[in-house]
């Protein structure tokens, strides 16, 4: 265990962390406000990879795509609202889910029916392409840190926006209580579509980010959806400022965790065994963290209902 | 609010219909003891086993309905038990002990004390942050089993041969694997209703609707909450033991999350709260699985917007579809 990884995979943790951010901080707004468990907020982040491979190969500047995927991925998540969405608020929980899980199945193989199922990749943009010299010795790819800062600068503008102006104000009020604000005449319905669709462009603008990284393939978004329930949990339901601090804390300890655990166990373990045992303990471990703070604080650690 | 107990849907707010409601039961428990009569004409050992899985899936969801309609516990994990109760088989096989008598009984303890010892913590919490709590145990359960390296790790584990009854190789005969699983899910049944009707489930199912009020009666809603999940959680090991016979192979994907959803769904789907509507959804689900994908490959791409479309204009599930065609008869 060397300094250099140290760094290198704390790095890759905070990346995780801002990525896991941006899916989250949509999650828990819709959810905190409209009380609605979206599922399809996954599927969301997998179209935004998808269209950005689409516009860079109609127009070959990543930029360019960037800016249409965004756009697109917000048209298509009002479109979803209007159609399906709209007419589920204030039904049963079980509704939503079951709702939103179709949608899922249908977006999953709409991806791979007009894609194909082989995974897609989208090249770095060219002006971040190659990796900088932290320390001697220690190189990390550029791109890397453009998410992390890219994530942090999005990270800043929604503290700005929820504290500070007046939309915010009204978003903050509806995760305390919805029916209050609709009560004191605030149009509840377009304040629901505001939430909505920035949520929908910030899951669209993580999945793009990340393209690059990641293969683009039907069904990324699935896996990423319960680590951004799991981040939402235990930051508590409708909290920016919990879901900010529980994405960096679940990035961070899972990251750590797969690449130190085996060597953790075997300061108190035969090799062999440890082996066995660390990866299974590196995977479980976010989970253990959520059980653990669910355990001590029901609601989360920051939770946003005032009751 | 989302931290406030679930709202009811109407299907689950309405009194347990008593007398009327026997028709629905007998019919759907008449259609599957005549599956393999049936079944001789056709495909027979095709639909024995299709018609087999959907029976055992049936188990786990009528226990899932038991704590979600009638407890408002949304259970997002309860894979593992499934899961549980398959590995006690598949262990114990690969240790030579294939006795149904043996491994019956040591998938039941399994699941029993895994939902004990997790009940514990996760229903201190409700709503929402249940639904993850047990999805949390769920991936540690899942996560285990991937890294039980004598055992197959990722890959799982394939069982030699089905278990034994007292010494007798009868499950290797389709036909009688079948009553048994039509008997432990009849079986279930009558103990799930029984549950729901005695004085212990009518504390449970208040606990639903009023928790303080049931606290302020002095019901210690906790201990009868962490005794029917326990229950839940054996019957689920049940399913599995059937499971891991019927298909002699256990893998950790038995407890993915992703299995876990399509309990949620298929309960869902039949309309919660009913018990009826645990076997008729799951029977729905599979089938149409089953059907679909022979259609098409892409068969997602309609059962998904099918999903959707219920939701949005079938409340309550096919129990409730059923309720509104047959609604004037089936109220005494």
């Amino acid at each position: 265990m060397s300094t250099a990884l140290l760094i290198v995979q704390t790095l890759n943790g905070l990346q995780l962390g801002v990525l896991l951010f941006l899916i989250a901080a949509g999650l828990t707004l819709v959810f905190g406000v409209m009380d609605f468990i979206n599922l399809a907020h996954g599927v969301q982040y997998m179209l935004g990879a998808y269209l950005a491979v689409m516009f860079y190969a109609l127009t070959g500047n990543f930029f360019f795509a960037l800016v249409c995927a965004l756009l697109a991925a917000l048209a298509f998540g009002l479109m979803l609202e209007f159609l399906v969405f709209r007419h589920l608020y204030g039904r049963h929980h079980l509704d939503h889910v079951i709702a939103t899980f179709g949608i899922i199945l249908f977006l999953n193989q709409a991806v791979k029916f007009v894609w194909g199922p082989a995974p897609l990749t989208l090249p770095v943009p060219e002006m971040f392409t190659g990796s900088v010299v932290l320390m001697p010795g220690i190189l990390y790819p550029v791109w890397r840190l453009v998410i992390i800062a890219s994530g942090l600068a999005v990270a800043l503008l929604l503290y700005i926006l929820v504290s500070r102006t007046r939309i915010g104000m009204l978003v903050r009020a509806g995760a305390t209580n919805a029916p209050m604000v609709s009560a004191l005449g605030v149009d509840i319905r377009k304040l629901f579509m505001i939430v909505f669709g920035f949520g929908t462009m910030l899951a669209g603008f993580a999945g793009i980010m990340i393209a690059p990284i990641l293969s683009v393939e039907p069904g990324m978004g699935d896996t990423i959806l319960i680590l951004a329930f799991v981040v939402i949990v235990i930051g508590g339901i409708g909290s920016i400022r919990g879901a900010f601090i529980a994405a960096l804390l679940i990035g961070l300890v899972d990251t750590l965790g797969r690449s130190f655990a085996v060597d953790i166990l075997r300061l108190f373990m035969a090799p062999s065994p440890a082996r066995t045992v660390g990866p299974a303990l590196a995977s479980m471990l976010i989970y253990l963290l959520m059980a653990l703070v669910l355990y001590f604080r029901p609601s989360g650690l920051f939770p946003a209902k005032g009751r | 609010m989302a931290q406030a107990t679930l709202p009811l849907s109407e299907t689950a707010a309405k009194p347990p219909r008593r007398y009327a409601g026997l028709a629905v039961p007998i019919l759907i428990f008449g259609v599957f003891a005549m599956v393999p009569v049936l079944a001789q004409f056709g495909t027979e050992s095709f639909l024995l086993s299709l018609v087999g899985r959907v029976m055992i899936f049936a188990i786990a969801a009528l226990a899932l309905d038991l704590l979600v309609g009638y407890g408002a516990l949304v259970s997002f994990g309860h894979a593992a038990f499934i899961g549980i109760g398959a590995y006690a088989v598949g262990i114990l096989s690969k240790h030579g002990v294939e006795e149904a008598m043996i491994s019956l009984p040591v998938a039941l303890a399994a699941s029993a004390l895994f939902a004990w010892l997790t009940g514990i913590v996760c229903l201190r919490t409700r709503g929402v942050y249940f639904i993850m709590i047990t999805l949390a145990f769920g991936q540690m359960a899942f996560f285990t089993a991937s890294s039980l390296a004598p055992y197959g790790g990722d890959d799982g584990l394939t069982i030699a041969s089905r278990n034994t009854l007292f010494g007798v190789p009868l499950l290797e005969n389709d036909r009688f694997f079948y009553y048994l699983i039509f008997t432990c899910m009849l079986g279930t049944y009558l103990l799930c209703r029984a549950i729901v009707n005695s004085r212990f489930g009518r504390v449970f199912r208040g606990a639903m609707e009023n928790e303080t009020r049931m606290a302020t009666l002095g019901f210690e809603v906790y201990r009868f909450r962490l005794a029917a999940y326990v229950i839940a959680g054996a019957i689920g090991g049940m399913s599995g033991f059937l499971l891991a016979n019927a298909t002699e192979f256990v893998s950790p994907a038995y407890m993915s999350w992703q299995r876990s959803g399509e309990l949620l769904i298929m309960v869902i789907l039949g309309g919660i709260g009913t018990l009826n509507g645990a076997i008729v959804g799951t029977a729905a689900f599979l089938l149409l699985e089953e059907w679909l994908s022979g259609l098409t490959e892409h068969w997602k791409m309609i059962f998904g917007p099918f999903l959707v479309l219920m939701v949005l204009f079938l409340r309550g599930g096919l129990s409730g579809l059923a309720d509104r065609i047959f609604g004037s008869r089936s109220r005494d």
